[in-house]
């Protein structure tokens, strides 16, 4: 019985914590952004909200490109440090990959 | 202190040639040494005597170079100075006897398809002795406008993409481009048009004419998980299968390597700008530091070597000490 007050009070914790973030710094955390590096896309699956601008840096010493499998967008040769930015405005789930490299491959969720 | 690593990629003749014959050879090959079978002997000559050697002796009935992965316009740590080393490279071709009589150029000419970049290598392989030169484009060549910038400077009479072939000294070359149309997860690519030409261009072909085939990508799988790999490739060896003497030369992975199925030798070039890791020594088979005095050691070009009757060309990496 006291086992299962101390969770439930945990499970209030948890909650008054979240709600306790101010609205800006809650949008902050959210990631728009995709690190290309070491031939690979991170994260692999971004999650993000219609309407979001997605920022893709190149980090890696070699270039790559940002190519959706459904055509749907598509980035110039990126060099080192050069970006990209796409605009989701439709959810759906969006995988893409590196024209160069097409062992490189990861997606965008939009909800 | 390090010994050049010049290798030689024999042929699997069988003929006049004893073992002890090609392992003496072998081990010469580590002061820089080019071997050549000429009417069933194999002769060799030490790079560093090259003053000394009768330009004839040395050739085989046809010689020619092959450069790959130039990477024009490159800068990074690896190597600051792709253009010294790509001179480095053509000095070294200059100074192999017996003049070759072209060059191949197996792609990744530039690093960004920049018009300038290929205006750099251009400028630079006019210093090369030889009498013309061919490419296939790699995938950082096609970048921009799906390729439209080396189509219009090296696609002349090419096909599609890029894919064209030539004969030589009765020798027939074959350049395939399966750098296009690459699909998410995917290796290289030919396509079904481009293997239908092939299917073509070879048929009237006798079985007895040695082929060359050259591209980028390796058409045999070198290591797939890092995508150096063809994925219809197996139709395209198919065609090739019932020639007495088949010579596949790729680049893309920069470093040499070679495989021998059947009458088909598969060699890989260096790049003359940057090395990548052996498959699966690192993450990624991004572009591999090492100390600036190795660089040019692990740089190279390919001499190969046709003499009539035999089954396969001898084909020669050179580093650029």
């Amino acid at each position: 019985m006291l086992v299962g007050g101390f969770a439930q009070l945990a499970g209030l914790g948890e909650h008054a914590h979240a709600a306790g973030l101010p609205h800006q710094q809650m949008q902050h955390e959210m990631a728009t952004e995709v690190k290309i590096d070491n031939f690979s896309f991170s994260p692999a699956t971004l999650e993000v909200k219609a309407g979001t601008k997605v920022t893709w840096t190149n980090a890696d010493d070699i270039p790559h490109t940002v190519v959706s499998n459904d055509k749907i967008f598509k980035s110039k040769a990126l060099d080192t440090d050069e970006k990209f930015s796409f605009t989701f405005e439709k959810p759906g789930t969006y995988p893409y990959f590196c024209s160069l490299h097409p062992k490189m491959t990861a997606k965008v969720v939009v909800q | 202190m390090k010994k050049m690593e010049d290798e030689i990629k024999f042929d699997h003749n069988g003929d006049g040639i004893d073992r002890r014959g090609f392992l003496k050879c072998m081990a010469w090959a580590g002061t820089g040494t080019l071997c050549v079978m000429k009417g069933g002997v194999m002769k060799s000559f030490s790079l560093s005597r090259l003053g000394e050697i009768d330009p004839t002796a040395a050739a085989g009935e046809l010689s020619f170079v092959q450069i790959s992965d130039s990477h024009m316009g490159f800068n990074k740590p690896a190597n600051p100075d792709v253009i010294g080393t790509l001179k480095a490279a053509i000095d070294k071709i200059n100074a192999l006897p017996g003049n070759p009589e072209f060059l191949l150029h197996t792609g990744d000419i530039t690093h960004l398809s920049k018009p300038e970049e290929f205006d750099n290598v251009q400028e630079i392989l006019k210093g090369a002795k030889v009498k013309e030169a061919f490419y296939v484009p790699g995938e950082h060549d096609v970048a921009i406008d799906e390729g439209k910038e080396y189509l219009e400077r090296h696609g002349k009479g090419s096909k599609g993409a890029g894919w064209h072939s030539f004969d030589k000294n009765g020798v027939h070359f074959v350049g395939l481009v399966n750098v296009v149309n690459l699909k998410a997860g995917g290796l290289g690519t030919l396509g079904a048009e481009q293997l239908e030409w092939l299917e073509d261009d070879l048929r009237a072909k006798k079985s007895s004419t040695p082929i060359v085939v050259f591209a980028h990508i390796p058409l045999w799988s070198v290591y797939p998980e890092w995508g150096w790999g063809t994925e219809d490739s197996a139709r395209a060896l198919s065609y090739l299968k019932r020639f007495g003497s088949v010579t596949v030369l790729n680049g893309h992975i920069h470093q040499t390597m070679q495989k021998i199925e059947g009458n088909i030798t598969f060699h890989t070039a260096a790049s003359t700008a940057f090395p990548q890791p052996a498959p699966g020594k690192a993450d990624s088979p991004g572009p591999m530091k090492v100390p600036a005095e190795q660089l040019r050691s692990v740089l190279g070009v390919t001499s190969v070597n046709f003499v009539r009757g035999q089954k396969a060309l001898a084909v020669v990496d050179s580093n650029l000490k």
